[in-house]
């Protein structure tokens, strides 16, 4: 489903991804694992066309994407959970849905409204929410809200940023409950993640990136089982 | 005393008309400055050719002699080419002025540069095509000086109301505009977070665009309402006009479109007082020691939120 081939990525001279190869197939929960600065979001943000690859191509469902507006890729089914959430904190909770639906909106509104109530099935705390300002919500909150905001673009490919980042351990588990269920529901999922153990504990595959390089590609299951490259790789003890 | 509490309520009218004409332009410093985190200061000239376009329209009609001349046709048809010219004009200086330096990662100073110099070339601009000399509105055939009734001893003209209204009327259409509407809320997003509104499958350009024309058109329209208020219009009035609407921006709270609106009521309200009260010659004087006092006691102004989630380099 997504495939990039051998790409390279600079922020000014100096080098964020350097052949990074990866593929996602349809219907996976694949998990890109690293440390600080090991190039995860720059591979979220080359996908989107956020920054442009200098070499390398990057293809979703067969075409390429490198070279189009983030716009024109979002449209093709990609949607993304960023880090650390960003919600429109002065828009309402229905209004950031409302946002996610922005690419369909020539759609009837039936079918929009129908989404939304996919949404609040998820997510009830969002429905009790709906006129709230986001920036009033808490952390998990704004969390189902940035979540929800990318479901209502209907994406085939869902990126997800460090879904887990600063949320209580009850609530990752909730999340990481939710991100499986979504996937179940149809949509392909690449997941960046600190927390290796939770990430990989629903993922069928995993990379690890390592100075912009993939360094270890390898089945869940068996990073998971793997402790040297957990110790290695991922910084745990 | 007794005499100039009979004129305050007078003065209170002549303020709120005033105020909602510096408010009106006062939207289109804060809609830009939302997008771009830039003040605009070229739309005073926007707001000035706005003046030109809609004189020109009223002159070509009395040269043309035209009979039957009536607010209630004669009114749109000024507005609606103003607006129009205006938005495209600010459209315009966005695409020449702005966009080529900001897309090259210019830092804030150097599209407000650019925006003096886009200010300058059209005050030359127009000076060079229309002349030197002030033009003058002949707002007396459009609103007889006898259409005009009392309030609480105040004297309020037609012109008056329908400058209260025009005005009124296009500040709730923007209000509804960008609270309701797609269209809205995609600018809105642009303002919060550019980057995740592209993530959404915004055209952030577009909407920048849009912006600029809504704001410039909205500037386009108080030019004609100014004109027709003070008859007199020339080249450099956009610029003391300019300065007033961004201060109304600024203490209403810049980026606060129902702050532009209050900023500007409660500007146009205290120079009016301050003619009644001081004296008409600090009526700039008292504008201005506002602006000043809102910089130091409340930057983020009376509708704004704090300036530091606003703050981007």
């Amino acid at each position: 489903m997504l495939r990039l081939s051998a790409v390279d990525t600079f922020y000014g001279p100096i080098p964020a991804l350097k052949g990074v190869t990866l593929e996602v197939h349809a219907g996976e929960i694949v998990c890109l694992l690293g440390g600080n600065a090991s190039g995860k979001s720059t591979t979220m943000r080359t996908i989107l066309g956020i920054v442009r690859p200098h070499a390398g191509t990057v293809e979703f469902e067969g075409k390429r994407l490198d070279g189009l507006s983030t716009g024109e890729i979002v449209r093709r089914g990609i949607s993304l959970v960023p880090e650390a959430r960003r919600v429109f904190g002065r828009m309402t909770v229905w209004e950031n849905l409302a946002m996610g639906s922005f690419i369909r909106r020539k759609e009837p509104a039936a079918e929009i409204s129908r989404d939304m109530e996919r949404v609040y099935g998820l997510f009830p705390r969002l429905r009790e929410r709906s006129g709230q300002y986001a920036a009033t919500l808490s952390g998990g909150e704004q969390q189902m809200l940035a979540i929800g905001r990318a479901l209502m673009a209907r994406p085939r490919l869902l990126l997800m940023d460090e879904p887990s980042m600063g949320l209580s351990p009850a609530f990752v588990d909730q999340v990481f409950d939710i991100i499986q269920t979504i996937n179940q529901q149809g949509t392909t999922i690449l997941v960046v993640e600190q927390n290796a153990a939770v990430a990989l504990s629903i993922a069928s595959r995993g990379y690890v990136l390592q100075n912009g390089r993939i360094a270890v590609e390898d089945s869940a299951a068996a990073l998971l089982a793997a402790d040297d490259i957990r110790r290695a790789y991922l910084g745990e003890d | 005393m007794s005499d100039i509490l009979a004129i305050l309520p007078q003065q209170l009218v002549f303020g709120i008309a005033l105020g909602t004409v510096y408010g009106l332009l006062a939207l289109g410093y804060t809609m830009v400055y939302g997008v771009l985190f830039m003040i605009n200061f070229a739309h005073g000239e926007v707001f000035m050719i706005g003046a030109y376009i809609g004189w020109g329209v009223l002159a070509a009609l009395l040269d043309a002699k035209v009979g039957g001349l009536h607010p209630a046709w004669v009114l749109p048809l000024m507005l609606v080419p103003a607006m129009l010219c205006t938005g495209a004009l600010g459209v315009m200086i966005e695409r020449l002025a702005y966009r080529p330096l900001y897309v090259r990662g210019a830092t804030r100073l150097g599209p407000l540069i650019s925006a003096v110099g886009a200010s300058i070339f059209l005050q030359n601009a127009v000076m060079l095509t229309q002349g030197a000399r002030m033009k003058v509105y002949m707002t007396n055939f459009l609103f007889p000086p006898a259409w005009r009734f009392s309030l609480f001893g105040a004297s309020i003209s037609a012109l008056l109301v329908v400058m209260v209204a025009v005005a009124g009327v296009m500040m709730w259409g923007l209000h509804v505009l960008v609270q309701r509407s797609t269209l809205g809320r995609s600018i809105r997003a642009v303002a919060e977070d550019r980057e995740m509104a592209a993530i959404m499958g915004v055209s952030v350009g577009q909407v920048i665009g849009t912006t600029f024309f809504l704001g410039s058109a909205l500037g386009g329209a108080a030019g004609v309402l100014v004109g027709l208020y003070y008859t007199q219009i020339d080249f450099v009035m956009g610029y003391s006009a300019g300065l007033k609407a961004f201060t109304a921006a600024v203490l209403g709270g810049i980026g606060n479109i129902r702050g532009a609106m209050l900023g500007g009521l409660v500007l146009g309200i205290t120079e009016s007082l301050a003619v009644t009260f001081i004296n008409p010659a600090f009526k700039d004087v008292v504008a201005f020691a506002l602006l000043i006092m809102t910089l130091v006691f409340r930057p983020e102004g009376l509708l704004g939120e704090g300036l530091s989630d606003r703050e981007k380099v």
